[in-house]
């Protein structure tokens, strides 16, 4: 193996092309000027190579990021009998779809480099103190939790809680978040986060539908003072299922057979502040159901929805403590009345109790989601926000109700002084009572001159109509920010005379409106008000988690791979978390550089022309592409091809979605190994030749196989007028080796959050743009506040125009620090690594499926059925008892029932592959055990475990195994092991009695 | 093996159909097979008295914690009774699927689409345990 990265050697950095203009070139001038001088005066240092070589030498950070060193991968390809890398691939990778050229990316750059250029991009960013409001608030992040949480890869690299042994830590935080949102909302079931305000909005629409069983053409009422945002994304869905929207002013809204429900704002778009009892009322008469998308600061003094007759209350949780980061990632809340849990979309955190009866924390009520009922689903999402969820959550522990109360009164009692100060100077404020957010009527000239004084301040009120302001007051708003905005409407006032009018203000929230009962009582809510104490806290769970600061996670279709440290460092710079995401765009010329340069990089590694960075979740990629494709075949008046082919093997989330864009699915078999039955798909696709409108499929497949036969597939769609949508889950097994665009997919999503390095944050953000090929970029999705995307859009599906535009900085930073040979490396080094894995393993635990030359791709999945009638064992014993040995566990029972799927990816070592080889090795043993009768068939190793500490520090001991094999199955975990919060988790328990939020304290010590 | 009792019909979605004292109603469950595949079962959704269904209509859910089944009725039928303990007790249906664990009794259409159901051996030999 030669040296993976040739550029590091001979200089050939360029960084003209992107605008970081000259200093490492010049730098590099000098160091070469010297060497020569060097040489000169130093007879014995001839070689100018060679010192050229030592003073220009950059380090390649794709050897940081890619685990094997060459001597590992020299023997890893010995044990898999390959000469080389490139013939592993050619074994592995089917001729006909390799890329015949490298991919055309600017080089790699060192990470030095490239925090500088990130430096630059940021600094770009004007930030501008926003009033925009729109339901994003600037917020003060507390620094304990910046640093601790949104920081610290120990809570970022996590993932989704699904081994609920090793996650108690975030479960618990996210149990703390759903008790915030279910006391302020007033309801008593909450979930743990859903994408943005808008796509939450949109899923209660769904659920009101589910709920109400209402059928035939039926109706939703909008308010018209929801958040424009809201509205675009609920009218897209709507569209898509067949739903009228009507938007109006909630006074006219009357209810019958045919409404499915209301939406509406509280406190609204513009600031007013309503009593909607009368309308929820009229509503339930009529068997309709009342969404309310609230401001969730704002009910900590109004009256919660909850007790004057909302359903179902959502929001976002952004002014909890979450930068504003120019639109996201934020968490969405979702609430409602505990009858209606089992229709609720999105993850629930649900208390049960775990082997030995001690409280334990898992997700409940999974059969609601896309991975097991596909079609049916309650909701297409997978991601949730849980990293942000998390920070809003530990937001409301630290500051407690009373701070909490403090901030709200201090924002509405500035609102009031504003209000104030404006009507005492004749200008004429909208409404009487709010919270927030005060709305002016002027003429159009001094709404001009208001624009203009306030961009001069560098401020952004906004533009309500060409003759209405709007002023959404914030946590960081000052008596001296106050001062100020008076003045932009030419009135000069002191902070002294900013408090005056607070305290001569009349009342803005009416006195039937004011909150009366009680929130956050929970004892959580109330402990950790000193530094000291938060830390330790946040500590606490961490330290409760298996995140990949302590082992790889090797969940196959997840691609846990590095979220390296320059990567993330950016994002919570000023410019990057500053931006409210409808500032002008003028004044954020970093970020429209960082999405020009990563929308044509993406391009290039996809081979597509446009990419969309809106859809924030892979799931919403998978919505837009389908809504995409729809566009185009009504476009060419085809609006019938709505049917859907998806392979039976696809991923629960395709069907959910293709169900959710409006589609009808038309599952295709899979052939004996696993790959698509191209027989039975050209019968499909011929018999619905008419309504085709789209193949959905995973490439490589979710069987982990390059299919030789994608090309005739996407061959076989297209001719009967079909458009391909590929799913780029598995997408880290084709950079730079192959592209979608080349293989005949018309668009694609990508899962920044697995191949582009954007972590995982324990269960979200996620991000999945897609790309397409140049005949569908016109129908690409905009946004109403600020256009994006094609000339003839198919909707907006986030509330974002560019989604959660804050962690792009992330896949951007990887893409220039890998550049175009360490990108195609880090892909050829994951699939030797899976392939090593699959050859360690494949003795012990059955290799499922491989591909041409009994090779997989990026991941491979290990057959654990057998057990069940030689041994009793099952695949979860098998993935607990993994635990024990401090390793996450792979996927399980996903793509197959029954089986284990392992993705490594490129990022672990050789050393890291051995010890979880060893380590499922062993448990081959421990199983053998049983099958010849050594150890008991249901009191052993595997069915007991995970093992706690405590129980294997316990004086009692009644096992027949020692309790040394229990709890350090191999050396190395006596050296450093995470033993597991809880043993065993009841999941039925937990189901059968669903509990999503704290409960008093004495639950805590029985269950 | 499961148990799987030779006086009862069954369904090829794993439902059994047992005959009550009145010759026009049959009781409704799942098997012990299905049970024993579903795993803990977490909830079931059922249908409201009076409603009625197909062949092959879906007329209920049965949830365990990582899979869900829909539920269809054998035949034409209008629901005469549920048993509305399961709805606080769905373990039931784990412990004694053919007793406290039953679903709904129907009032079938045309009684002599119960011949077309399945015998013991034939819905032993559709589980692959003869």
């Amino acid at each position: 193996m030669q040296s993976i990265a040739p550029w590091t050697s001979s200089g050939r950095f360029t960084m003209q092309e992107h605008g970081r203009d000259g200093n490492m070139t010049e730098l590099a001038e000098q160091a070469r000027s010297r060497a020569a001088l060097a040489s000169q005066h130093n007879g014995r240092d001839g070689n100018m190579t060679d010192i050229a070589e030592q003073v220009q030498h950059r380090e390649a950070f794709a050897s940081r990021h890619n685990g094997p060193r060459d001597a590992d991968i020299r023997e890893m390809l010995e044990a898999l009998g390959y000469q080389s890398l490139d013939a592993l691939m050619d074994a592995v990778v089917p001729d006909s779809i390799r890329m015949q050229a490298p991919l055309d990316l600017p080089p790699a750059q060192p990470e030095e480099v490239v925090l500088e250029s990130m430096r630059a991009l940021a600094a770009k960013n004007d930030v501008f103190r926003s009033y925009i409001g729109m339901g994003y608030s600037d917020t003060f992040t507390p620094p304990v939790i910046l640093r601790n949480i949104l920081e610290n890869p120990g809570w970022y690299t996590a993932y989704t809680p699904y081994q609920a042994e090793i996650s108690q830590g975030r479960m618990e935080a996210l149990l703390n978040f759903q008790t915030v949102i279910a006391d302020l909302t007033g309801l008593s079931c909450a979930n743990a986060s859903l994408l943005d305000e808008g796509t939450a909005a949109a899923e209660a629409m769904h659920m009101t539908v589910a709920v109400t069983r209402k059928r035939g053409d039926l109706r939703f009422l909008v308010d018209e003072n929801c958040h424009p945002q809201t509205i675009a994304i609920v009218e897209t869905r709507a569209h898509a299922r067949g739903i009228t929207v009507d938007v109006a002013d909630p006074a006219t809204f009357t209810f019958d057979d045919t409404t499915l429900g209301a939406l509406l704002q509280y406190p609204a778009s513009d600031g007013r502040v309503a009593d909607y009892q009368e309308l929820c009322r009229a509503a339930h008469e009529a068997k309709a159901l009342v969404t309310v998308a609230a401001d969730l600061l704002s009910l900590t003094l109004l009256k919660p929805p909850g007790e004057w007759g909302a359903d179902i209350v959502v929001g976002n949780s952004q002014r909890f403590g979450v930068p504003l980061g120019y639109g996201g990632p934020h968490a969405a809340f979702f609430a409602t009345d505990e009858q209606y849990k089992r229709s609720m979309p999105g993850r629930i955190i649900g208390m049960s109790k775990d082997a030995q009866g001690r409280p334990a924390l898992r997700m409940a009520l999974q059969t609601r989601e896309q991975h097991i009922r596909r079609d049916k689903a309650t909701s297409n999402i997978c991601t949730a926000q849980v990293l942000l969820a998390v920070m809003a959550g530990m937001y409301a522990v630290y500051h407690g109700p009373e701070g909490l109360r403090r901030i709200a009164r201090r924002v509405h009692g500035l609102a009031k002084a504003l209000a104030h100060g404006l009507r005492g100077n004749g200008i004429s404020v909208k409404h009487d009572a709010f919270f927030d957010t005060v709305a002016v009527d002027v003429s159009e000239e001094t709404a001009a001159k208001v624009h203009a004084a306030a961009v001069a301040r560098s401020v952004n009120l906004r533009p309500l109509s060409p003759t209405s302001i709007g002023i959404a007051l914030d946590e960081r708003t000052t008596t001296a920010d106050v001062a100020g905005l008076l003045g932009i409407f030419g009135i000069e006032t002191s902070e002294a005379e900013v408090v005056q009018m607070a305290g001569g203000a009349p009342a803005a929230i009416p006195s039937k409106l004011e909150r009366t009962s009680g929130y956050l009582e929970h004892p959580v809510f109330h402990r950790y008000r000193s530094e000291t104490e938060m830390l330790r806290y946040l500590k606490r769970l961490e330290n409760k988690d298996l995140s990949l600061t302590a082992a790889m996670i090797p969940l196959g279709s997840c691609t846990m791979k590095l979220n390296a440290t320059a990567e993330m460092i950016p994002i919570t710079w000023k410019g990057f978390a500053g931006p409210h995401p409808f500032a002008p765009r003028d004044q954020l010329q970093g970020y429209a550089e960082l999405f020009t340069r990563l929308e044509s990089q993406l391009a290039e590694i996809t081979g597509f022309d446009a990419v969309s960075l809106q859809p924030n979740a892979g799931s919403q990629g998978e919505f837009s592409g389908l809504l995409t494709i729809l566009a185009y075949q009504q476009h060419r008046g085809e609006q019938q091809r709505t049917d859907c082919l998806i392979p039976m093997s696809a991923h629960g989330t395709n069907p959910a979605s293709a169900v959710m864009a409006g589609m009808k699915v038309v599952p295709v078999k899979s052939d004996a190994n696993g790959n698509i039955d191209v027989d039975d798909l050209r019968a499909k696709a011929e018999a619905h030749a008419d309504t085709l409108g789209a193949l959905m499929v995973t490439y490589p497949s979710t069987h982990g196989v390059f299919e030789a036969s994608i090309k005739d597939i996407c061959d076989i769609v297209h001719q009967y007028g079909g458009q391909v949508y590929m799913d780029g889950a598995n997408m880290n097994a084709q950079v730079g080796l192959c592209r979608p665009g080349d293989i005949g997919a018309d668009v694609c999503h990508l899962n920044l959050h697995k191949t582009f390095c954007i972590p995982h944050g324990g269960g979200g953000p996620g991000v999945g743009p897609i790309g397409v090929k140049a005949h569908l970029a016109p129908y690409l999705p905009t946004n109403p506040v600020i256009p994006v995307g094609g000339e003839e859009p198919c909707g907006t599906v986030s509330a974002a125009p560019w989604g959660s535009a804050a962690v792009l900085p992330i896949s951007q930073a990887y893409l220039e620090l890998m550049g175009p040979d360490g990108l195609t490396e880090a892909t050829r080094i994951a699939i030797l690594n899976a392939n090593y894995i699959a050859q360690r393993l494949k003795d012990y635990f059955p290799l499922l499926y491989a591909g041409a030359n009994g090779l997989v791709a990026h991941e491979c999945i290990l057959d654990a059925r057998p057990f069940k009638s030689t041994a009793g064992i099952e695949v979860e014993d098998v993935a607990k008892r993994i635990i024990d040995y401090s390793f996450h566990p792979p996927t399980i029972s996903f793509p197959v029932p029954g089986t284990m799927m392992v993705e490594p990816t490129e990022s672990e070592s050789k050393e890291e592959l051995d010890r979880f080889c060893d380590a499922l090795i062993a448990i081959r043993e421990e199983i053998r055990e049983i099958e010849n009768g050594t150890a008991d068939r249901e009191d052993n190793l595997l069915k007991n475990s995970p093992h706690t500490l405590d129980e294997v520090a316990a004086d009692e001991w009644t096992h027949p195994y020692s309790r040394e094999r229990a709890g350090f199955p191999i050396p190395e975990t006596r050296i450093a092991k995470l033993w597991p919060a809880v043993g065993r988790v009841d999941g039925a328990y937990g189901d059968r009695h669903l509990v999503c939020v704290c409960q008093p304290m004495e639950a805590y010590v029985e269950v | 093996m499961s148990n799987l009792p030779d006086d009862l019909r069954y369904t090829s979605e794993h439902e059994y159909v047992k005959l009550t004292d009145d010759p026009a109603i049959v009781e409704i469950g799942i098997t012990d097979y299905a049970q024993g595949e579903l795993g803990d079962i977490v909830f079931v959704s059922l249908p409201s008295v009076g409603d009625t269904f197909e062949e092959g209509d879906s007329f209920g859910t049965i949830e365990a914690v990582k899979a869900v089944s829909e539920l269809y009725s054998p035949m034409g039928s209008e629901v005469v009774e549920i048993n509305e303990h399961l709805d606080s007790d769905p373990s039931a249906i784990n412990r004694d699927p053919y007793g406290e664990g039953w679903m709904v009794r129907l009032k079938m259409n045309e009684p002599a689409d119960l011949e077309r159901l399945m015998e013991v051996d034939a819905y032993k030999k559709h589980v692959g345990e003869e």
